[in-house]
Parts: C-alpha cells; sequence; structure tokens
C-alpha cells in the first residue's frame, strides 16, 4: 500500500492532481492511501514551494503542476 | 496567414461586411486567437526544450545570501522567467522569508513575476512590435526595482503574520531532470498542456475584449479623448485595471486594438501593468501573509508606479 500525499491549498491544479492519482490508481489496480495536504506549514515543511505537490512514502516526487498520466502511472508502477 | 485567415473566415465564410463593426471585431478575433495560440505553443515548447523555465525552488536558491542588489537583481530576472501560477503566491513568500530573503527582495519578486515573462515578451514583440515589447519589458522591471525598494523602506515585517516567521522549511530533493533529447521533448510538452491550460481563458478573455475595442469603439472618440494623453487617462487606466485580471499574455490583445486605435502610449502601458499585477484576486491571496495595511501600501506603491509610468511614457511620446 503507497501512502500518497498531494499537497497544496484548494487550487484548480491541485484537485486535478487528486482526481488524477485517484483514478490512474483504480485504473492500475493498486492499493492506495490518498490524503489532501492543505496546511500551508506542512507543505513548507516537505521543501514544496510551487504547488501542487505529491509525495509518496515519505519522498517528494513532484513539485509545481499537473503531472502527466503517464508519471503518474510511473510512480504507481514503482 | 493569420489575418488572410481573419478575412476569410469573418468576410467570406460568414459573410460579414469588411466595413461593418461585427465583421471588424470578428476579423480581429480569429486573427489574433490563431495567432497567439500558435505562437504560445511555439515559445513555450522551445522554452521547455531548453529548460528554460525555471521553478521557484531553484530561485530560493540563488537569490538566497546574495548581497541585497545583486538579489534584488536577480529576483526581478529571475521572476522574469518563473511563470508562477498565483495560486503558489503563498508558499512562494512564506520560502523566501524562511530562506532569509529580505522582504523587499521578495516584493520585487512578487511585483516581476505576473508583469513580465518570457512568453509574454516574444508575444509582445511579435504583435506589438519591438519598439513597445522593449518599452514593457523595461518599464516593468524599473516598477518591480524601485516599487520594492519602496516597500522595504515602509517596514513590511510590520505586517507579515507571525505563524509565517515559524515556518520550518524542509528541503526537498527532487529528482534530476531528465536531459535527454526524448526526456526534454516530454518535459516541454507537459508545460505546454500545463500553461496553456492554465492561461487560455485569460487569453480568450483578452482577445475577445480586444476584438469588440478594435471593432465598436469609434476611431474618433479615441482621437478626441484618449490620443493625446490627458493626464486624467492615465490615472482611469490603472483603476480599470483593479477590478481586471488576467495573465500578462492576455493583455496584449487589448494593448493591440488600443494602439491600433491610436491610444496614447503610456496610457496603454499603465493598464496592461495593473491588469496584469494589481488586481483583487492576487490581493486576496496574499492576504493570507500579509495584513491589511502592509497590502493597502503594496497596492498603493505599484498604482503610483504605473501612473508615473503611463505619464513619462506618454510625456516622452507626446
Amino acid at each position: 500500500m503507497k501512502e500518497i500525499k498531494v499537497l497544496g491549498s484548494g487550487c484548480s491544479t491541485c484537485r486535478a492532481t487528486i482526481a488524477l492519482i485517484q483514478k490512474e490508481a483504480e485504473t492500475a489496480g493498486v492499493d492506495i492511501r490518498l490524503e489532501k495536504v492543505e496546511d500551508i506549514a506542512e507543505i513548507m515543511r516537505f521543501g514544496v514551494m510551487s504547488t501542487p505537490g505529491v509525495v509518496i512514502d515519505g519522498t517528494v516526487v513532484h513539485a509545481g503542476g499537473l503531472p502527466s498520466k503517464e508519471t503518474v502511472q510511473g510512480w504507481l508502477r514503482a | 496567414m493569420f489575418e488572410w485567415l481573419g478575412n476569410n473566415v469573418a468576410y467570406k465564410l460568414i459573410g460579414l461586411a469588411p466595413a461593418s463593426h461585427s465583421g471588424q471585431a470578428l476579423q480581429f478575433f480569429v486573427m489574433d486567437i490563431s495567432k497567439i495560440f500558435v505562437l504560445l505553443v511555439g515559445v513555450i515548447y522551445i522554452m521547455g526544450l531548453l529548460r528554460a523555465i525555471l521553478s521557484p525552488e531553484r530561485v530560493r536558491e540563488y537569490v538566497r545570501s546574495k548581497p541585497r542588489w545583486l538579489a534584488r537583481v536577480l529576483a526581478i530576472f529571475l521572476g522574469a522567467m518563473t511563470p508562477f501560477c498565483s495560486c503558489s503566491s503563498v508558499p512562494l513568500f512564506i520560502g523566501f522569508v524562511e530562506a532569509g530573503i529580505p522582504l523587499g527582495v521578495t516584493f520585487s519578486f512578487l511585483i516581476a513575476s505576473p508583469m513580465i515573462n518570457e512568453v509574454a515578451a516574444v508575444l509582445l514583440v511579435s504583435m506589438l512590435g519591438f519598439k513597445v515589447g522593449a518599452m514593457y519589458v523595461a518599464a516593468g522591471m524599473a516598477v518591480a526595482f524601485v516599487g520594492g525598494m519602496v516597500m522595504e523602506w515602509f517596514r513590511p515585517e510590520r505586517w507579515v503574520e507571525d505563524y509565517v516567521w515559524k515556518i520550518q522549511m524542509g528541503v526537498a530533493t527532487l529528482q534530476q531532470p531528465d536531459t535527454s533529447l526524448a526526456g526534454r521533448h516530454r518535459f516541454a510538452l507537459g508545460e505546454v498542456r500545463e500553461i496553456v491550460g492554465r492561461i487560455w481563458k485569460w487569453v480568450m478573455a483578452g482577445v475577445a475584449v480586444g476584438a469588440a475595442f478594435h471593432g465598436y469603439v469609434p476611431s474618433q472618440w479615441i482621437q478626441e479623448h484618449l490620443a493625446n494623453g490627458d493626464i486624467w487617462s492615465v490615472p482611469a487606466a490603472v483603476v480599470l485595471g483593479v477590478p481586471l485580471y488576467s495573465n500578462a499574455t492576455g493583455v496584449i490583445p487589448i494593448a493591440e486594438a488600443m494602439l491600433g486605435k491610436g491610444v496614447a502610449i503610456g496610457t496603454v502601458l499603465a493598464l496592461m501593468m495593473s491588469i496584469a499585477a494589481l488586481s483583487l484576486p492576487e490581493m486576496l491571496i496574499l492576504k493570507k501573509v500579509i495584513r491589511w495595511p502592509g497590502l493597502a501600501i503594496y497596492a498603493s506603491v505599484l498604482a503610483v508606479a504605473f501612473m508615473l509610468v503611463g505619464w513619462s511614457f506618454n510625456w516622452m511620446f507626446a
């Protein structure tokens, strides 16, 4: 089970990122726990300034902008 | 080519008369929409291939612990190269504060970033000519430089929310970028999708306003009221820009239509800057980190700076 956190204070790209990860995980049949981090202090603790950021099992894998579908699939396979 | 497309769609396909208001407006709309989108996709793709698009995390590393004058110059240049989304301005502000970057330098960055960017600069030059493009970029940088310095003079530390000072930032180790040609291509495509997806609404709205202006506002009226740069027209342009918000690319077609009808250059520049950099939504976002008095001063400094830009350009080119 992967713990995925999406960092972002409610911008439209952040919501799109969450929806994308959800959808790809379902398609790939990967078990994930998706969490939305909106608290700015917590976002900054990850060292991310450009949102949305994506954290998988404690590691920042993405910052700034909507990740591509292929990138998300790559994370889920790894 | 784009003019040909505009002519064909408006006059032949739809059959509007070239002299009619609707014909002129539609011709302008089709011509500008096609031209801007082609330029936009092309420029962003090339910037993406060169990896010339910077992230705020990298900017922070370049600017921190530099002497103040150098930090400010860097912040402005890098701000111009960072097409950050206004929803990132809060984390960006906090990140700069946490890195010990002086607030005045942070303000310089916040002013420069929405107003100038490399994509808008290329579009400006190709749509409005080198002279207007260069004037806009130079004036924008001057405003960012002086505006940040003036902000510093007001000691804005007083108005920064307390929690901002307490945040401890972690260090993200981002994956190394893939610099193979295929990797660059993927990155460039992603940037095109991301940036065009974010700003197309502003561009459409800007072109629509520009088209309406081009087709319906009588030249006669412009000649009488806005061509000679009456003193009042500049503050009016700045005030008009506050409730209007668009990004730096979206204001270009509006400027194009206004200049085409003979509105004075300084008035146009003041309106463009005000629309791009001084807006209510941006202020509401910054409200999360800066209290009202600080924001009011920030908005006033910008408004005064844009008016000075407008007046001096009108005066120089009168």
